[in-house]
Formats: structure tokens, C-alpha cells, sequence
């Protein structure tokens, strides 16, 4: 599955991510395989999702969040 | 002996700033890196008899050279040779933070690590070792906690007693620098980078694993339980928007405005008058006395009249910024701002484009990227800022009487449509290819630093003053040279000047929109000074007297009604109302486009497509009106 489709409160990790251009981004915010993402909430209208990864809280818009498969843990 | 250079790195919301402010105080300078935006702040103090520079460079997660502050910590780290590299970690944030520090020292920068915020760590139960990691690494390990001015302080000695040189990497930093080499080996592609920072993150995990303790970490933080309000569920929005109105309000009514009005009273009635009688009592020549007052004092008082709108503005959002709450808006607003092809943070300085574009114009490069900067920066004209809601105000008076504020209230409408309407051209035409991303650090609530607060204020409006307020002052005067001078030298009447021949000679522009006389035309340009002198220049042009906006607006009506209704229809007025609403920016917001973009090339998109904008728009709006029968 992928992280935009992980529910407020669950904790995931990450498998791998798509090759798109945000991909090295993400992985140098610390976003490699294996790292513990904690889903805390979504905006208010319901995108982008806020993610807490390696202490500290990430933004980011749920069509990124698409291409980062993950699993439950 | 030679002056010691200190470079401080470090990601983002480490408190950085706060470490150099403390520094330097205010021995600083704030430049532009060559040929970027960026600002570039070195400062100086003098410590045991050394004298040290400070540079602060510019907050980054890496140095990949991906966008121009990274380009600019790696360009200068490796061409200037710092004496001392200080790479600013937040404690509470260690893990992701050594991303950056492993980066230095694969290329071989020693680095002075300076652990921020460790009560902020302690706090959240977070236990860090500074010597295990010092000793891990091989790098000097030193603690700060930036509300304590005395431990930032103590970097000093730390940076008259440390000689990098004696410091190495260690075995460990050997090992992984040599893997790395390995898989450049194989040469540069994407695959191999993230290679290499899987294997960063690798390290790092080994670091954290032996030096940090986070068996009594708290689960839930304190930012965690005040995002539950202010970046979640239904409150969120209205929250919002009653912060993002206290800011309006406290530029625009409470604080900011008094004293801009205040300041023009001093400059424009009590400094003006003074220096007129003075001047009168010489016996200067009516020209001299004319250009010193009505062209230099006018000029400089509209300039020193934004100054309290731009310091209050500009404290509110380096407030707010302090505090971490900016980072919340752009993840609340970003769906909404993405609709309009701008991103979640342009809602601030685009809100402050109903009070005055200045101070929004300036307000943007808040946001990430250049494509989200300028299209933020192009279509704040639009909006009805506090200069045009006098002459929308009066002409609504004089010509629908009965329906005067939902007249206002459609304009503001144009204004808003027309913004959101050429964000969404912009976006799909000149920065097509620009990208426009949305990843963004949460950082935790904290309460800002004042100095820090109290100096990033003063860069900006000191930056406005200077900048933006010669261009400005040059205008004033040339506006004052056309509306006193024909060709043929000074005349005595506004009507006989190069202004009302100008003003005649771009009338015919607007044969199709009903208002194709001089008077108009004059008021247009002068308009383009500042918009309020619409109404005072037709004021004068159409003869009627002493018609200004800080008068009554009910009298001021009745009196132009007589004169403007033999010029104007209902719909030519409404055309002239879209059009004033619509074109060119303000000499001022020129002057501040040319400020924050650093291109004429701006500045003169700006003043074309905004009049192309209205010119077409107010053309419609008459002859769809004819059509109709109105």
C-alpha cells in the first residue's frame, strides 16, 4: 500500500519510493527504506497529510504520498 | 593578527539565526550572494583581542547543489575555507540533522558541531552524549541552548581555543567516505545517489544507536497537542483566518496606520508647511519652492510614510514565523491556494495586498520557489489596496448613491477573480516549467527570539528604505516635473502641463471603454504615482475644489457629481472604476518588484500585463454594458 491511503495515528515503514522527482528529496528529509513513519493528520481539507518521521514532522501533498509504498507495522 | 572567519550551517528552524544575532548584535551586513535573492548576512566581534567574522549561511536539509542555497553553503565552504565551520544541529532533531553534518565531512570540512536547543531534547526526554559523539566522529562537540544568551556566548571561547587541523575524521567517517567513493565509481546516476543516502542514514542510525538515549521519550509533545487546534478538524480554518485578520488589523488599523498617518501629518502638513513659509520668507523662486516642496517633501514622505505599514507588517510575520505557525498555514491554505495555482504559504502576503501591495510584495519571498514568489508578486496588483478604495469609494458616492458599497464590494470582487484568474495563466504559461513542490518541516512551537525578530524587521524595512525608496523619490519628482512644466518651461496651471498633454495623448485609448477625455488620461498616469491621486488630480483637472480623499466622502461626491456627471455615464464610470482597479501598480510596488526580483525586466512585465489586463477588461465591461442597454 502506499502512505496517502494510511489512517491518523497508524505507524508504517517505508518500502521503497516511486522514481519521481521529489523521490531524492524525500530520501535525504530521511525517508529511506525501512524508516518508522508515524501518520499524525491531514490538513483540514483533508490534504496534504502531516507524517512524523526520525522526531521530527513532515508536510507533504497526498498525490507525493502516493508514490511512497510502505508497510504496517 | 589576521582576522578568524567563522562559517554557521545547518538545516532550517535550528536556530541558526538566533546563534549569529546573538554574535554579532548588530555589527552586521546584509548583502545578496551574487546573482540570487539570498541574503547573505556576515557580522563581526571582537573576542580576546581576535577579530572574528561571521557569516551565516543559508538554512539547508543538504548540500546536493539542488537549489541556489545549497549552491551557496558548498560554493562557499569550498572556495573560502573558513577557519572554523560550525555546523548548528537542533538536538531535539538529531537524526535528520547529521545528514547534513555527514555531507561536510565527506568533503573532508572539518566541522565545530554545536548541539542547539539540548533543553528542548532534555524536555521531550531525549539523551545525548556530546563526548561519545565527539568521539564517534571525531569532531569537537559543543552544547547551546538558545534562550541562554550565556552559552551562546561561550562559543566564542570555544572558537578562540579550537584549531580544527588537530581534529579527524574517524575510522568510522573514513570507512563510510571510502564506501561512498565505491559507488561513484559506477559514475553519477540518480540510482547511485540514493544509494548513497540510504547509506548516509545508515551511519547516521549507528551514531544515533551509541550516543543518543531515548528511552524516556515523551509520546506526545507539547506542539504535538497544539497542531490538535491549529492544524486539524473544523477549527483550524477559522483560527486561521481570525490570526492571519489580528495581523491585518494590527498593520492596517491598530498600530501600522496611526503612526504612517501620523508621520504624514508631520511630514506632509507640519514639516511642509514649515519649509514653505521658510522658504517663502528667503524669497526663493516660486520653482525652487514648488520642487522642494511639493516634489523632494512630498516625494520622501511617501516613501517614509510605508515605512511604519512595512516595520509592523514585518514584525507580525517574523513573529509568527518565530514561532512555527507559518508552516501550519501553508498546510492548511495549500489545497485552497493550489485551486488558484499558488501554493499554501501565498495566502499571507497575498492577504496583505488588500492593505497595501508593498509590504506583500515583499511579504513573498516567504514562499519556496521562484515560481510560487513571482507569480505571488504579479498578481497581488490586482487586489484593491487601501490606496484604491478611495476612488472606488468615491466614484461608487457619486454614481450609485443608493448602491455605493456593493459597488466597492464588486470591485473588490474584479480584483480577487482577475488575481486568482492570471496566477492560473502565469502558471501554465511563463513558469510552465518551473516547478512548484509542497514538502515542508513542521517545526515545533516555540516562542520567537526577539533580537532575532526585532533584527530580521529591521533588515527588511531598512532594505525597503533604501531600495525601493530612491526609485520611488526619483518618481515623485518626475511626476512633479510633469504636472509644473510644459515644454516650453513652467506654467501655473495643471492643465497646460506635460501631465494633462500626456494625459491627452493616451485618451484615445479609451474611445471603447466611454472615457476618452484628457482629464482621465491625466488621472491615469498620475495614478500610477500612487493611486489615491486619481481623485485629487481629477480633482484639479475637472475643477472642482480641494477634493481629497481624507474628506468626506458624501461631499466630495456632491461636489464632483456635477462636473463628473457631464463626463462620465454609469457604465463609462464603472469601466474607469475596473480599469483603476486593475492597472499598473503603484510607482512604489515597481520599485518594491524591482527590489525583490532584481530585473527590469519584471518590473516592466509587471506594468504591462497588469494594463493590458485592465485596458482589455474595462473594454468588455463598456461595450458588454452598451450591448445590455445599460
Amino acid at each position: 500500500m502506499t502512505l496517502d491511503e494510511i489512517k491518523p495515528g497508524q505507524k508504517v515503514k517505508v518500502v521503497g519510493i516511486d522514481n519521481f522527482p521529489l523521490k531524492e528529496r524525500l530520501m535525504s528529509m530521511g525517508l529511506v527504506p525501512g524508516t518508522a513513519i508515524d501518520v499524525l493528520r491531514s490538513a483540514p481539507l483533508g490534504d496534504p497529510m502531516a507524517v512524523r518521521v526520525r522526531s521530527y514532522n513532515l508536510a507533504m501533498r497526498l498525490k507525493d504520498a502516493a508514490r511512497i509504498t510502505v508497510v504496517l507495522n | 593578527m589576521l582576522t578568524m572567519s567563522v562559517a554557521l550551517t545547518g538545516n532550517p528552524n535550528t536556530g541558526k539565526s538566533t546563534i549569529f544575532n546573538e554574535l554579532t548584535g548588530i555589527r552586521q551586513k546584509i548583502g545578496n550572494w551574487p546573482g540570487v535573492t539570498v541574503d547573505k548576512k556576515v557580522g563581526y566581534v571582537r573576542h580576546k583581542d581576535r577579530a572574528i567574522s561571521v557569516v551565516d549561511l543559508p538554512g539547508t536539509y543538504s548540500i546536493n547543489a539542488r537549489s541556489p542555497e545549497e549552491q551557496i553553503v558548498i560554493d562557499y565552504l569550498l572556495s573560502e575555507k573558513p577557519d572554523i565551520v560550525v555546523n548548528v544541529i537542533d538536538a531535539s532533531n538529531i537524526e535528520r540533522n547529521l545528514f547534513l553534518t555527514l555531507q561536510l565531512l565527506e568533503r573532508r570540512i572539518p566541522v565545530l558541531i554545536d548541539l542547539n536547543m539540548m533543553d528542548e531534547a532534555a524536555k521531550r526526554g531525549i539523551k545525548i552524549s556530546p563526548n561519545r559523539l565527539s568521539k564517534l566522529i571525531g569532531m569537537p562537540v559543543v552544547e547551546t541552548v538558545g534562550r541562554d544568551k550565556k552559552s551562546i556566548r561561550s562559543l566564542l571561547d570555544v572558537f578562540t581555543s579550537t584549531v580544527m587541523q588537530n581534529y579527524q575524521n574517524t575510522e568510522l567517517i573514513e570507512d563510510y567516505i571510502h564506501s561512498i567513493e565505491e559507488i561513484r565509481k559506477s559514475g553519477d546516476t540518480p540510482d547511485n545517489e540514493e544509494k548513497i543516502i540510504a547509506l548516509r542514514y545508515a551511519v547516521i542510525d549507528k551514531i544515533i544507536a551509541a550516543t543518543v538515549d531515548r528511552s524516556a521519550a515523551a509520546s506526545t509533545t507539547t506542539t504535538e497537542k497544539i497542531d490538535r487546534f491549529l492544524a486539524n478538524g473544523f477549527l483550524a480554518l477559522p483560527l486561521l483566518l481570525a490570526i492571519l485578520y489580528s495581523v491585518f488589523q494590527i498593520t492596517f488599523t491598530w498600530i501600522g496606520q496611526p503612526i504612517a498617518d501620523y508621520l504624514d501629518f508631520l511630514i506632509n502638513e507640519q514639516f511642509s508647511s514649515f519649509v514653505s513659509e521658510a522658504l517663502t520668507a528667503l524669497g526663493v523662486a516660486p520653482w525652487l519652492h514648488s520642487l522642494i516642496v511639493d516634489g523632494v517633501i512630498a516625494g520622501v514622505g511617501s516613501v517614509l510614510t510605508f515605512v511604519p505599514l512595512i516595520f509592523t507588517l514585518f514584525f507580525c510575520l517574523s513573529f509568527l514565523d518565530g514561532t512555527g505557525y507559518m508552516a501550519r498555514v501553508a498546510f492548511v491554505m495549500d489545497p485552497i491556494m493550489r485551486r488558484a495555482g499558488l501554493t499554501g504559504k501565498g495566502i499571507m502576503p497575498l492577504i496583505m495586498g488588500f492593505g497595501c501591495g508593498v509590504p506583500a510584495i515583499m511579504g513573498a519571498r516567504a514562499l519556496d520557489s521562484e515560481k510560487d514568489r513571482m507569480i505571488s508578486i504579479l498578481v497581488t496588483p490586482f487586489l484593491t489596496c487601501g490606496a484604491k478604495l478611495p476612488v472606488m469609494a468615491l466614484f461608487a458616492a457619486v454614481f450609485f448613491p443608493n448602491q455605493a458599497s456593493n459597488v466597492v464590494f464588486a470591485m473588490y470582487i474584479v480584483g480577487i477573480i482577475m488575481a486568482i484568474l492570471m496566477a492560473k495563466v502565469l502558471n501554465v504559461t511563463t513558469f510552465k516549467d518551473k516547478q512548484s513542490t509542497f514538502l515542508l518541516e513542521l517545526p515545533p512551537y516555540r516562542f520567537p527570539d526577539m533580537k532575532t525578530v526585532l533584527l530580521e524587521t529591521w533588515d527588511k524595512g531598512k532594505g525597503y528604505l533604501v531600495k525601493a525608496g530612491t526609485i520611488i523619490f526619483a518618481m515623485s519628482v518626475l511626476i512633479w516635473v510633469l504636472s509644473n512644466y510644459s515644454l516650453y518651461g513652467p506654467v501655473d496651471e495643471m492643465s497646460k502641463s506635460l501631465l494633462a498633454q500626456l494625459g491627452s495623448a493616451v485618451s484615445f485609448l479609451f474611445t471603447w471603454q466611454g472615457f476618452a477625455h484628457w482629464q482621465a488620461g491625466s488621472a491615469i498616469i498620475a495614478g500610477i504615482v500612487a493611486k489615491e491621486t486619481v481623485i485629487s488630480t481629477m480633482g484639479i483637472l475637472y475643477g472642482v475644489a480641494n477634493v481629497s480623499a481624507d474628506e468626506g466622502t458624501v461631499e466630495a461626491a456632491r461636489q464632483m457629481l456635477s462636473t463628473l456627471g457631464s463626463s462620465f455615464t454609469a457604465l463609462s464610470a464603472i469601466a474607469f472604476m475596473v480599469f483603476t482597479q486593475l492597472y499598473s501598480p503603484c510607482v512604489t510596488a515597481l520599485g518594491t518588484i524591482k527590489k525583490e526580483t532584481g530585473r527590469w525586466k519584471w518590473v516592466a512585465f509587471a506594468f504591462l500585463y497588469t494594463t493590458a489586463v485592465a485596458w482589455v477588461v474595462s473594454l468588455l465591461v463598456y461595450q458588454i454594458g452598451s450591448l445590455l442597454g445599460f
